[in-house]
C-alpha cells in the first residue's frame, strides 16, 4: 500500500547571506566559474514515511531545520534535492509558486504556531475559514456560507464569533478558526507547526481533544511539529528526532521517550520538568551546536556536545540503522538496545 | 507571613498587595490583597495562567509598573524598605544593588546597540561600586561565571550576535552583577529550547546557592515550577488562592484550582483523553460586581460562604487555601510522575 | 468548550463601524472639530457655485477694491470680483486637486512600494532607483520643472504633485510590505491557494493602508501648498479660475497698498483646509485600523 508522503533523501540549502550580487552572477556567467558559495544545510539527507491516519511527531530544537522541512513539505519552498511523494505524484517536480493553483494543493494543510500572526489582521474569521473554499473549491454565496458555518461547528466556534476580528477573539479561539480554515478543505495531510505553544494548559488540552477528534472523524494523518514532548507523547504514534538538519532517531512515541537511543535523545528527555522530580539530572547538553554551514560529511553532527563521543564519530557520519521498529543514527546504539527491549540484528 | 523559616526576616514580604489599571473599557482590578513573602536565600514559584497577576505582582514589586496601573494598596518590604511607597531615589538606589529582574525575552531586553560586556558593565559601576576601569575586567569575569565559553571576544560582542540561550546568560550576569539579595526572574526560559531551559535553570540555581541570593521563578509551566522551587504559590485572576511547600502541593492539591492545573498538565495523565480540561474561563476582571473569590462561578466545589468573603492567611501556617472548601487532604490524587522514569 | 464566551451580540458591520466612528469622535474632540471642518469643506466644495451670492467670474469694475461690508463679505477684489464667493467656490476645485493628487501619488507610490517590498529583487531596485532619482531634486524645484515642461494645466499639477511625493508613499509602502512578507498569514494565503498577485492586492495591501492614511491626509495639505505655491510664481491655474493660491497670488501686490482682504480670506481659508487636513490623519487612522477596534 503507498504511503501517504513519502520523503525519499530530502535536502534543502541555503546559500549563506542570501546569495551573490547579480553582478557576481554576471561575472560568473561570463567568466564560467561555478558557484562557490557557501551553504547553509539547513535539511540534509532526511527520509521518512507518514502512513494514512498517523500522527507523527517532529521534534528538534531550534535551528535543527524543522521549520524548513515543514515549509518544504507543504510547498512553500522548493527542496535542493531529493524528493517528497504524495501518494503516486512526485511534489517537487511542481515548483513552488506554481503550486497555489495546482489541485493538489487543497491535500496538505497547515496550523500555524500563533493564530494571530497567521489570520489577516484584516480578515473576518468568516473570511479567513472562507479564503481556502474560495480559492480552492471554488464555493460562492450560500454554499460557502454553509460550509464554514459547518466547519466552525466542527471545530467548537460559536457562529456569533464568525465576525469577529482576531484581535477580538481569545487564544483559544483564535486557535479554532486557524484549525476551521485548515481543515476546510479536507486535506489528507495536516502539518501542525506547534498549534498550542502560545495557548495557556486549560485551552490546551481542549485544542488537542478536539485536534484527536477530528484526526478520527476525518481520517487526516498529521505531522504534529513541537518542542513539548510531553503533548508529543500524548498524540503522536510516531516521532521523528531531528538535529542539525537531520534525523537522528525515530520510532514509536512512547518507545523513543522511555527509551531513547541516541544521546541527543536522551539529552532532550532528560530536560524535560517532570512532575515529582527534582531538578538535578544527570545528563546535560553543554555548549553550542556544530555550525550547519558546510558541515564535513564524515563528522557526526552531534560530536562535540555528545557526552560520548571518539575519534570514531569524528571519521564516520553515522547512518540511520533500523532496529526493528526503531531508527538511529549513532555508532554506539547497541548499548542502549537492552534497556530499551530492542533486539539487536545479527548483522548491524 | 507564610514562609519556609519563621525565625529570619525574609528576604522580601508582599503584603495587601492591590494593583489597578485604567483602560477605554473600564477599571481592571489587576491584584488583589497579594501577599506572600520568600525567605533569605529561598526559591518560591509564582505560577498561573495569563491573566493572573504573576508578571503584574512582579512589576509592581520593581517600581515598573505600565503608567496606567496603580498601586491602590499593599506594602512590599525588601530589607526594611517599602518599595511600594519609597521615593524614586531609593528605589533606583534598591534596583540592581538589592532586588533585581531578568525577562522572558532575553534579546529584547538588552540594549541592541550596547556590546554586552558595557551592559555589565554600567550595573557595576553604578551600584556595584566597582571603579570604572576594573569594571570591564570584571564585566567578563561574570561572563565567565555565567557560563559563557571565550568571555573576552563575547564581551565585545551586541546582542544579535548571539543565541538566544546566550542572551538569557547576559542578562542573568547583568542581574546579578550587583549581588543583589533578590532575583526575580519572569518566564526566564520560555522561548528556549528545552535543553537551553534545563542549562539556564541550573545557572540560576547554582549562582543563588553560592550567592545565597533568594529567587523568584514567575511561570505557567507547573512541572517547571516543581522542579526548581522549595515553595509554589498558586495565582488565579489576581489572588493568591494557594501558598504551599512544592512536596505538599503535589502530592496534596487543596484548592479546587490546584487540582485542576495539574490534571490539566500533558505530563500528568498516561493519555489525551484522561487529561482535564479547567471548566469555565476568567471572569472578566472589569466588573463592579466580582464575587470575593474570583474562581467560585466555575468552581463545582462551591458553597455559601464563598459569596461572603475569602480566608486570610494565617501566620505561622505553612500551608495556605484561600477557599472555605478546599480538597479534603485523604482524597486528594497524588501526582506522582504517571510514566516511568527514563533510562539515563 | 471552556474558552468560549460570546458575551458581545453580532452586530452587522456597518452599524459597528457607526458606533466605533462615534467613540472615536467622543475620545479625542480635536478629531471631531477636524472632522466636522471637513465635512464643511466637502460641502463648500459640492454645492459652492450654488449658494454663492455673486458670480465669481463677474467683474464690475465700479465696486473695485471696495473693503469688507454687508454686500460683499469679504469685499472685491482689482476687477469687483466678489471676494467671498471666489474663496467659496474655489474651494472645489484646491479640494479635488488635493484628492487626486493623493488618489494618484497613494495608486502610484503604494502600489510600486507594496511590490518592491513584497518581492525584492529587480522590482526593489528599479523602485529605489526612481525614488532615489526624484530625491536629488529639491522638491518644489522639479514641480515647477514639470508644470513648466508640460503646461500649467490642473492635471499637469496633479501630475507634479504626485511625482514629487512619490518616494515617501513608495518608501513607506515598502517598509510594510517587507515586513508582512514572511508574516504567518501570507504563508496560510500561499497555502490557500493564493497567488502572489492576489496576496499583494487583498492581503498586503489592505494592512499598508491604514498605515498611508495618515500619510495622505497631510499630503492633501501639501497638494494644495503646492498648487498655491505654483500660483504664485505664475505657473499655476490660469485666471479668471478661482483658486486660493492664485488669488494670495494676485492680492499680494494689493497688501502694500492697504487692500488686505484680497490676499487674506483667500490665504486663510488655505490654511484652515490644511490645518483641517492635519489633524484628520490621526483620526482616520483609529476609524480604519480594526485592530484599535474593542
Amino acid at each position: 500500500m503507498t504511503a501517504l508522503l513519502d520523503v525519499a533523501e530530502f535536502s534543502k540549502l541555503f546559500p549563506v547571506g542570501g546569495g551573490a550580487s547579480p553582478w557576481t552572477r554576471l561575472k560568473q556567467r561570463f567568466q564560467g566559474g561555478p558557484e562557490k558559495l557557501s551553504k547553509v544545510h539547513a535539511v540534509d539527507n532526511v527520509s521518512f514515511v507518514i502512513e494514512k491516519g498517523e500522527t507523527v511527531g517532529l521534534v528538534g530544537e531550534s535551528g535543527c531545520g524543522k521549520s524548513t522541512l515543514v515549509r518544504a513539505l507543504t510547498r512553500l519552498i522548493d527542496a535542493s534535492d531529493g524528493s517528497v511523494r504524495l501518494g503516486d505524484r512526485e511534489l517537487t517536480l511542481t515548483p513552488a509558486r506554481d503550486f497555489a493553483r495546482d489541485p493538489d494543493r487543497a491535500r496538505i494543510q497547515m496550523v500555524f504556531q500563533d493564530a494571530g500572526e497567521s489570520v489577516n489582521p484584516r480578515f473576518t474569521a468568516f473570511d479567513a475559514i472562507a479564503d481556502p473554499l474560495r480559492r480552492l473549491r471554488g464555493l460562492g454565496g450560500k454554499a460557502l456560507r454553509d460550509r464554514v458555518e459547518t466547519v466552525a461547528g466542527q471545530c467548537g466556534l460559536p457562529l456569533q464569533l464568525l465576525s469577529r476580528f482576531p484581535h477580538q477573539l481569545s487564544g483559544g479561539q483564535r486557535a479554532r478558526v486557524g484549525i476551521a480554515r485548515a481543515i476546510a478543505v479536507e486535506p489528507d495531510l495536516l502539518v501542525l507547526d506547534e498549534p498550542t505553544a502560545a495557548l495557556d494548559v486549560s485551552v490546551q488540552v481542549v485544542i488537542l481533544q478536539l485536534l484527536q477528534r477530528l484526526k478520527r472523524e476525518l481520517g487526516m494523518s498529521y505531522l504534529f511539529v513541537s518542542h513539548d514532548l510531553s503533548v508529543v507523547k500524548l498524540l503522536c504514534d510516531r516521532v521523528l528526532v531531528m538535529y542539525l538538519g537531520k534525523i537522528v532517531e525515530s520510532g514509536p512515541a512512547m518507545d523513543v521517550f522511555e527509551h531513547p537511543l541516541h544521546p541527543y535523545t536522551q539529552a532532550l528527555v532528560a530536560a524535560v520538568p517532570r512532575f515529582g522530580e527534582d531538578g538535578a539530572t544527570r545528563l546535560r547538553l553543554t555548549g553550542e551546536p556544530r555550525s550547519p554551514i558546510d558541515p564535513d560529511p564524515h563528522v557526526c553532527r552531534f560530536h562535540g556536545r555528545c557526552p560520548r563521543g571518539t575519534d570514531d564519530c569524528a571519521m564516520t557520519m553515522p547512518e540511520l540503522r533500523h532496529f526493528g521498529a526503531r531508527q538511529v543514527a549513532c555508532h554506539f546504539a547497541e548499548e542502549f538496545l537492552p534497556a530499551a527491549g530492542v533486539k539487536a540484528p545479527l548483522v548491524s | 507571613m507564610i514562609t519556609a523559616n519563621n525565625n529570619k526576616a525574609p528576604a522580601l514580604s508582599v503584603e495587601g498587595l492591590c494593583v489597578e489599571f485604567r483602560t477605554r473599557s473600564g477599571i481592571v482590578r489587576a491584584l488583589e490583597n497579594v501577599s506572600f513573602s520568600v525567605g533569605k536565600g529561598e526559591t518560591i514559584a509564582l505560577v498561573g495562567e495569563s491573566g493572573s497577576g504573576k508578571s503584574v505582582t512582579a512589576y509592581a514589586v520593581m517600581g515598573i509598573l505600565d503608567p496606567a496601573g496603580r498601586v491602590t494598596a499593599g506594602r512590599a518590604v525588601l530589607g526594611g524598605l517599602d518599595l511600594l511607597s519609597a521615593k524614586p531615589s531609593q528605589l533606583a538606589e534598591a534596583r540592581g544593588r538589592d532586588i533585581a529582574m531578568i525577562f522572558q525575552n532575553p534579546r529584547t531586553a538588552l540594549n541592541p546597540i550596547r556590546p554586552v560586556g558595557r551592559q555589565i558593565a554600567d550595573v557595576l559601576i553604578r551600584h556595584g561600586n566597582v571603579p570604572r576601569r576594573e569594571a570591564p575586567a570584571q564585566a567578563v569575569e561574570m561572563l565567565r561565571a555565567v557560563g559563557i565559553t571565550d568571555p573576552a571576544r563575547r564581551a565585545k560582542a551586541y546582542p544579535f550576535e548571539m543565541s538566544g540561550g546566550m542572551c538569557q546568560r547576559v542578562m542573568i550576569a547583568i542581574a546579578l552583577a550587583a549581588k543583589p539579595s533578590l532575583l526575580i526572574a519572569d518566564e526566564p526560559t520560555t522561548g528556549l529550547d528545552v535543553t537551553t531551559q534545563a542549562v539556564i535553570m541550573d545557572l540560576i540555581g547554582d549562582l543563588a546557592s553560592k550567592m545565597g541570593m533568594a529567587t523568584i521563578f514567575i511561570t505557567h509551566d507547573l512541572a517547571l515550577a516543581g522542579q526548581r522551587s522549595a515553595r509554589i504559590v498558586v495565582m488565579h485572576a489576581g489572588h493568591v488562592v494557594e501558598n504551599a511547600p512544592t512536596g505538599d502541593l503535589f502530592v496534596h492539591p487543596r484548592h479546587p484550582y490546584t487540582a485542576e492545573l495539574i490534571a490539566a498538565t500533558p505530563d500528568s495523565a498516561p493519555s489525551l483523553d484522561e487529561l482535564a480540561a479547567i471548566p469555565g474561563s476568567l471572569p472578566d476582571l472589569r466588573r463592579a460586581d466580582l464575587p470575593p473569590c474570583r474562581y467560585s462561578e466555575r468552581c463545582p466545589r462551591k458553597i455559601d460562604a464563598c459569596a461572603q468573603s475569602l480566608p486570610r492567611p494565617e501566620p505561622g501556617a505553612t500551608h495556605f487555601v484561600a477557599c472555605w472548601n478546599p480538597l479534603p487532604m485523604a482524597q486528594s490524587a497524588p501526582v506522582a510522575a504517571a510514566t516511568t522514569e527514563t533510562a539515563a | 468548550m471552556t474558552d468560549i464566551a460570546a458575551s458581545a451580540p453580532r452586530e452587522s458591520g456597518v452599524t459597528a463601524l457607526i458606533k466605533h466612528a462615534r467613540y472615536v469622535l467622543s475620545e479625542n474632540p480635536v478629531t471631531g472639530f477636524a472632522f466636522a471642518l471637513f465635512v464643511l469643506i466637502v460641502l463648500a466644495a459640492a454645492l459652492g457655485p450654488h449658494i454663492v451670492p455673486y458670480d465669481p467670474l463677474a467683474s464690475d469694475t465700479v465696486e473695485a477694491l471696495k473693503p469688507p461690508s454687508a454686500h460683499h463679505w469679504f469685499g472685491t477684489d482689482q476687477l469687483g470680483r466678489d471676494v467671498f464667493s471666489r474663496v467659496v467656490v474655489a474651494t472645489r476645485l484646491d479640494f479635488f486637486i488635493a484628492v487626486a493628487s493623493v488618489a494618484l501619488v497613494f495608486l502610484m507610490g503604494g502600489l510600486a512600494g507594496v511590490a518592491a517590498g513584497f518581492f525584492g529583487g529587480w522590482t526593489d531596485r528599479i523602485v529605489g532607483r526612481i525614488a532615489d532619482t526624484i530625491m536629488a531634486f529639491p522638491l518644489f524645484v522639479l514641480a515647477m520643472g514639470i508644470v513648466a515642461a508640460l503646461g500649467n494645466t490642473v492635471q499637469n499639477i496633479i501630475l507634479a504633485t504626485a511625482i514629487v511625493n512619490f518616494p515617501l508613499y513608495a518608501r513607506i509602502a515598502r517598509a510594510e510590505a517587507n515586513i508582512r512578507r514572511e508574516a504567518g498569514f501570507v504563508e496560510a494565503a500561499r497555502l490557500s491557494g493564493n497567488s502572489d498577485w492576489r496576496i499583494l492586492t487583498f492581503q498586503i495591501l489592505p494592512n499598508v493602508f491604514p498605515i498611508l492614511v495618515v500619510q495622505m491626509s497631510l499630503t492633501m495639505g501639501y497638494a494644495i501648498l503646492n498648487a498655491a505655491g505654483l500660483s504664485f510664481i505664475g505657473l499655476g491655474v490660469r485666471p479668471p479660475t478661482p483658486e486660493w493660491g492664485i488669488m494670495v497670488a494676485d492680492g499680494a501686490a494689493f497688501m502694500v497698498s492697504g487692500e488686505w482682504w484680497n490676499a487674506t480670506f483667500p490665504g486663510a481659508a488655505l490654511m484652515i483646509a490644511v490645518f483641517c487636513f492635519n489633524l484628520l490623519g490621526d483620526g482616520l487612522r483609529d476609524l480604519v485600523d480594526p485592530r484599535r477596534r474593542t
